[in-house]
């Protein structure tokens, strides 16, 4: 017999079909939670390898801003099409234009902490009970706690304090009338290992991801898109800088990398060789030490 | 680049136990930040924690505290999992709190562990702590402990004091019948001597830093390998339903030991029935042979009645437990006391049923490690021996044999929590 050698991406990769599988046998309606980031990418590859030949038995569940690249809505288009899922849209500007949440102002406006609600609204409106999500506990300090079966009150609030202990490969989905899961199938994974595996798998990405030339503008040190959707300052000038992005959401939220990197290869490199986090461009999670923990016990992604 | 290098990478989990303020949150802050796992804004954030909370060093343990009420009372509440990675390997770090009232969280980190860091204070010794964490990785069989005795700086790197708790150990450790491979450093935590860098305070010791350590530890242990039974737990079945796969029926699982061949004869638990393995597939690619623990679906010979909850095993394999009654160790994890023969649920890795506690034979007292009977109930972080009694069969194996398919949680009903984590007898 040749010897089996079990690399970590092969552990985690099984690690977290089992994940997903657990989840198609323990609920009755669950969706991933599609942003059309390179998480939520991988999770949804991971999900057609656990159920080939049969189809993802979930939806993909996609909370959109109104201010997302053009880039991503074509790939998720394509990504739906070509696995023959079903896509549900919940839209943040409906939830405005219904007054269930109001914009904010000023220069620094985001629609990023709207999306809470809307996502809420769309969880109760199509009666999901687990929704899978591209989350990472290498990401972020709060979302280092949290579980693989992350149980969620019937205000869809996260209780950190009082979670359900996670044992061996044991998930324990059970819950009330009301009450839903967030699921996190990668938990596990680095954002070197989700690259890795990417690379691997020869996953297509979007475009968003690779070198291009873009017209962005400087705030605050970081590189932002100048989109229509984005109000620049008086003394802000549009330049055209040849970026990329390290994560991918929403425009207004979505820090703009200088790079020259063209390859997966190329994108592996430079992430071994930075010394910043990816959320390290994310104008959300600087708001305040525990602004993560805070949106995500409010029903957060 | 030497991507083939990292795709080649092992995995090594590991968790870290030890008394309150025994300093396991510094002792991973410091692995990380000696093997340049920080980032730069991660470190730049720790720094201004640090400062506003008036401390004149960076702490590094607000880089694993990171909860709100964690920073607030500087103490680690709940399970924290970092990751970092060498050359060599990949971690995973389950950073646990030492309080007492969460030892269930300490369960939990240890439940996947493949090595156990157990921190002592050098200035205190072996604490009741140390001794219920050291029995809690023996229940869990992790199969490596190191014993980190830390703050070696407050002591002057005393080769005697180090030797002493080393004994102490020892002795704790025989007594409670701990048969895990061991090994001893004398560290600093929090100046780094011996942690990713060899000290030089401590120039009687010779051995490893904990990090070449965890760098060389092997993980054969994950394998199984030939010589372990085979185990395909039933997650789940697939059936397209479509024209191009009419009649298609595959079971999905993730092979919970041993090795599992194409034309291997197999049994279903526990109805008994018995077919042969036609193909093993990982998503549209088919493969000869399955090892532990990829996640797999298998197509067999015959048309048999196979659902979640059954185990595949060897068709003449007369090892797993198959019944409705079973001796487990148990932590209790809930602030509700165990009630004898209240309806609970049993749950192990894919199969469920309703059951009860029929008997508590002994709980284990943490003083002293002596089973104390004569009880009827069970408190919140108690250790205990139970009979466990549930409505269907179900199929385990001794959980010395096996961590996966040798485990259960129970549940309450009312409440959907988990209430407590068993291991099978
Ligand atoms: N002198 C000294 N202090 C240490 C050492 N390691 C940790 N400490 C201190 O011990 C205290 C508790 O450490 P912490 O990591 O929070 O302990 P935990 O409760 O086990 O996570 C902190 O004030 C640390 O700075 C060490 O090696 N030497
Ligand atoms: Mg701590």
């Amino acid at each position: 017999m040749k010897d089996f050698k079990l690399t970590h991406l092969k552990e985690l990769e099984a690690e977290s079909i089992y994940v997903l599988r657990e989840v198609a046998a323990q609920f009755e309606r669950p969706a991933i939670l599609f942003s059309g980031g390179k998480d939520s990418i991988v999770v949804t590859y991971l999900a057609y390898k656990a159920f080939y030949p049969a189809k993802i038995p979930f939806p993909l569940l996609h909370i959109d801003t109104g201010h997302n690249f053009r880039e991503t809505l074509e790939y998720r288009d394509a990504l739906v099409a070509k696995l023959g899922a079903q896509l549900v849209v919940g839209s943040v500007q409906e939830s405005i234009d219904k007054g269930r949440v109001k914009e904010e102002q000023g220069y620094n406006a985001s629609r990023n902490r709207l999306q809470t609600t809307t996502l809420l609204d769309t969880i109760e409106e199509y009666k999901f009970d687990a929704c899978i999500g591209g989350a990472r506990r290498d990401e972020e300090k709060a979302r280092a706690k949290e579980r693989f079966f992350s149980h969620r009150d019937d205000f869809g609030q996260w209780n950190p304090k009082n979670q359900r202990p996670e044992l061996w490969n044991i998930f324990n989905g059970r819950k009330n009338m009301g009450e839903h899961f967030r699921v996190f199938p990668i938990s596990n994974w680095t954002e070197m290992d989700v690259w890795q595996y990417i690379y691997q798998e020869h996953i297509e990405m979007p475009s968003l991801y690779f070198t291009h030339e873009r017209a962005c503008f400087l705030r605050d040190g970081q590189w932002l898109a100048a989109e229509p959707c984005m109000r620049l300052k008086p003394d802000e000038q549009v330049e055209v800088r040849r970026v990329r992005c390290r994560t991918i959401g929403d425009i207004s939220c979505t820090g703009l990398t200088l790079s020259e990197a063209n390859t997966l290869e190329d994108i592996i490199e430079e992430i071994a060789a930075t010394r910043i986090t990816e959320r390290g461009g994310r104008a959300d999670d600087k708001r305040s030490e525990t602004s993560m923990e805070d949106r995500k016990k409010e029903g957060y992604f | 680049m030497n991507t083939k290098g990292y795709l080649d990478m092992e995995l090594l989990r590991f968790t870290t136990a030890g008394s309150v303020d025994d300093g396991k949150s510094t002792l991973i802050g410091r692995l990380l930040y000696d093997s340049k796992s920080i980032f730069e804004d991660q470190l730049e954030a720790v720094e201004r924690a640090s400062r506003s909370r008036g401390n004149e060093e960076v702490n590094l343990a607000l880089l694993t505290d990171g909860l709100r009420a964690e920073r607030e009372q500087g103490i680690t509440i709940d399970v924290a999992y970092r990751y970092f990675a060498t050359p060599k390997r990949k971690f995973i770090i389950a950073d646990t709190p030492g309080h007492v009232q969460y030892t269930r969280n300490m369960v939990t980190g240890a439940s996947t562990a493949d090595l156990a860091i157990i921190l002592i204070d050098a200035r205190n010794g072996v604490v009741e702590q140390t001794v219920r964490h050291s029995y809690i990785a023996k229940l869990l069989g992790i199969p490596y402990v190191t014993v980190c005795i830390n703050k070696m700086d407050l002591v002057d790197f005393s080769e005697e004091r180090f030797c002493e708790i080393e004994r102490d150990y020892r002795e704790m450790s025989a007594k409670i019948g701990n048969d895990a491979q061991l090994h001893f450093l004398p560290i600093s935590a929090k100046y780094g001597d011996n942690v990713v860098n060899a000290s030089e305070r401590a120039p009687w010791y010779s051995g490893p830093t904990l990090m070449a350590l965890l760098e060389e530890v092997p993980i054969s242990h994950k394998l199984g390998g030939e010589l372990q039974p085979m185990r395909l737990p039933v997650q789940y079945v697939i059936r397209p339903i479509s024209d191009k796969f009419p009649d298609y029926r595959a079971y999905a699982g993730r092979l919970a030991g041993g090795v599992l061949h194409v034309g291997d004869a197999v049994r279903v638990l526990p109805s008994g029935m018995t077919s042969r393995v036609k193909a093993i597939m990982q998503a549209d690619k088919s493969q000869e042979v399955a090892h532990t623990p990829e996640s797999i679906s298998v197509l067999l010979e015959d048309d048999i009645d196979i659902s979640r909850g059954d185990m595949l095993v060897g068709v003449d394999d007369t090892s797993p437990i198959v019944g409705q009654e079973f001796k487990i160790m148990c932590c209790w994890f809930n602030a509700q006391p165990m009630q004898l023969r209240k309806r609970y649920v049993v749950r192990s890795a894919v199969a469920e049923s309703v059951g009860m506690v029929a008997a508590l034979d002994y709980r284990v007292d943490i003083h002293t490690l002596e089973p104390v009977t004569g009880e009827s109930t069970l408190n919140m972080n108690d250790i205990a021996c139970l009979t466990l009694r549930t409505s269907n069969p179900m199929v385990f194996d001794r959980y010395e044999d096996n961590r996966t398919t040798g485990s259960l949680v129970l549940i309450d009903p009312d409440s959907n929590e988990t209430i407590a984590a068993g291991m099978i007898g």
